[in-house]
């Protein structure tokens, strides 16, 4: 017979605490980090947010800080058209690879494809504008200048979240199960049919969430997009026009900006923390969903 | 009705399981010959020939691993699928090689049906699931595209249950259900051969004795083959009985014949001690 062994034991018991202890301090300075960075933006909004100023961010004709003008809705235009434009060429290019990626491409070169994208995916936003400034915008230039422009911009954000797009689209299509696609296969159906009838509408949850996340993306990009839209502050009124983003005039501006002027770049910076945080929790709310929708 | 002995060595009369109607004069609608099927180096099945009845149900038994998968779904190519697998032999579906060039393995697919272990509907509304494949093969009326729609979810048995909810979503049916409507879904096109890879087995004992009976009813107007680890359900339902084994790590049938007569009198030793429950 075996010595009865005491089911206590002091010391696991001990360091299982002491790494809990450690992590909960690791998560909550993580946490706070993020906490104080919005109180912080907060606390530097409310001059321009008390007060009869605020309503002067949509009725003011446009955006001229030194003479006390403050319309921001030619900038808010300019984010929104950039990433509308930029979101609509980039779904049906990154769905379009996803599914060459898996369906379509020749074994040999499905790997190197991938990491093409994943690669794109890790260039740096500033090399992204670079590029975008030597190359982009004189080809625009060539055709209507001046070149820096509303089209400009939107082709580099859609460079720029192709990767999400594609690289979150594969992942929602490779995780429908792969009884749909031997059933459609047994009833019959092509490929073509089988991807639009079965797999797109099972993944489209997945999709749904990567476009959101590129979306927050597009919307909070700065560097490229100061680099080939031109700047200039007015409502974009074709493709070919300069547009001024919300972001490229934080970055352009915080420098020099004092007072309420200062406060109201704070001010654009807090909506746009907030619409992309609020993306954020509806693409992750999609997702969720969808992994709950295949389980059952 | 006159008894027709079903194969001249058989010493068995025509019991109650051989009286449906298309039973009593066999007559092959799927030949095999010499199918063998490899993954890479591996053989999972290796030289079977036989004859599928038309109109009957033949069951094909075994333990798992000896190749009754890989030899149901080279009956409907969907072997081709799975890149490493190599076939071999010949199968003639109405005197017809299926493997020969220039097959049309879509409209070969929609002629040979198939259901699977696990029940897998689409994720689309239960209208939906039977209307898109009869809308990809062509089927364009609305009022012909209705009464297809109806008529399956009847021969399953579904439509009582279901026809106040067509167009919600298929996911939402119990397991039972989610597996009569993917027969229905092959039923709907309106296949000669349906075949049934252990349609039963992730099912609760009700459900699955639904299905057992839809099965059945099949019977005379389909040609089913059905591989089913139950053997009582084998003996149950079936015509004619196909059994499999592993020798030497390949899948080998062993002996074919009469439902009956394999269960009852099975002429290979290694099949009279499976289905009598010593091996296997």
């Amino acid at each position: 017979m075996q010595p009865v062994q005491p089911l206590q034991s002091v010391t696991s018991a001990h360091t299982d605490r002491s790494l809990q202890l450690t992590l909960f301090i690791v998560s909550l300075v993580t946490a706070s980090v993020l906490g104080l960075i919005v109180l912080f933006i907060f606390r530097e909004t409310l001059p321009a947010l008390s007060g009869p100023g605020m309503l002067r961010f949509v009725t003011d004709e446009s955006w001229h800080p030194l003479e006390n003008q403050f319309g921001m809705l030619p900038m808010l235009w300019g984010t929104l058209a950039s990433t509308a434009l930029a979101i609509f060429l980039a779904t049906p290019l990154g769905i379009g690879a996803a599914l060459f990626c898996r369906y379509f491409a020749p074994r040999p070169i499905v790997r190197p494809f991938r990491a093409l994208i994943t690669l794109l995916a890790g260039i740096s936003s500033v090399v992204f504008g670079f590029w975008g400034l030597t190359v982009l915008v004189p080809l625009i230039a060539r055709f209507e200048p001046p070149g820096a422009s509303l089209l400009a911009a939107s082709l580099i954000l859609t460079i720029m979240i192709l990767p999400t797009v594609a690289l979150m689209s594969e992942a929602a299509i490779n995780s429908v199960p792969e009884s749909y696609s031997g059933g459609a296969a047994a009833l019959g159906l092509s490929k073509g049919a089988t991807i639009r009838q079965v797999i797109l509408p099972a993944a489209k949850s997945g999709i749904f969430a990567a476009v959101i996340l590129a979306t927050a993306r597009a919307l909070g990009e700065t560097m490229a997009v100061l680099m080939v839209s031109g700047n200039v502050v007015q409502t974009p009124g074709s493709l070919f026009d300069p547009i001024r983003t919300l972001t490229a005039n934080i970055a352009l501006e915080m420098a020099y900006a004092t007072q309420f002027h200062r406060s109201t770049l704070f001010v654009s910076g807090l909506v746009l923390t907030f619409v992309i945080a609020a993306l954020a929790i509806a693409a992750h709310r999609v997702e969720h969903r969808a992994g709950s929708h295949h389980a059952a | 009705m006159t008894p027709v002995a079903l194969t001249p060595h058989s010493p068995y009369t025509l019991g109650t399981l051989q009286s449906g109607p298309a039973c009593c004069v066999p007559q092959p609608i799927l030949e095999i010959k010499n199918l063998t099927v490899r993954y890479g180096d591996s053989t999972a099945l290796d030289g079977v020939s036989l004859d599928i009845y038309k109109g009957c149900i033949t069951a094909l038994i075994g333990p798992s691993g000896c190749g009754k998968t890989s030899f149901l779904s080279s009956l409907n190519r969907l072997a081709d699928l799975i890149p490493a697998a190599k076939i071999s032999g010949d199968v003639r579906f109405n005197g017809e090689s299926i493997y020969a060039p220039g097959v049309d393995v879509r409209r070969l697919r929609t002629q040979i049906g198939m259901v699977f272990q696990k029940a897998n509907p689409f994720p689309l509304s239960i209208r939906r699931n039977l209307e898109m494949p009869l809308k990809e093969h062509g089927v364009r009326h609305s009022h012909e595209l209705k009464a297809r729609v109806e008529n399956a979810l009847q021969d399953v048995g579904l439509w009582d249950e279901v026809k106040d909810r067509l167009d919600t979503p298929a996911l939402q049916l119990s397991g039972g259900q989610q597996q009569r409507l993917c027969i229905a879904r092959a039923l709907v096109l309106k296949p000669s051969v349906l075949l049934m890879d252990e349609p039963c087995s992730a099912l609760d004992p009700i459900s699955s004795g639904v299905v057992e009976d839809l099965i059945l009813r099949l019977r005379g107007t389909y040609t089913v083959v059905i591989v089913t680890h139950n053997l009582a359900q084998a003996k149950r339902i079936a015509n004619y009985a196909a059994f499999f084994w592993m020798k030497e790590r390949v899948g080998k049938l062993i002996e074919f014949g009469q439902s009956q007569q394999l269960f009852e009198a099975p002429v290979d030793s290694l099949t009279a001690a499976y289905v009598s429950g010593s091996r296997g």
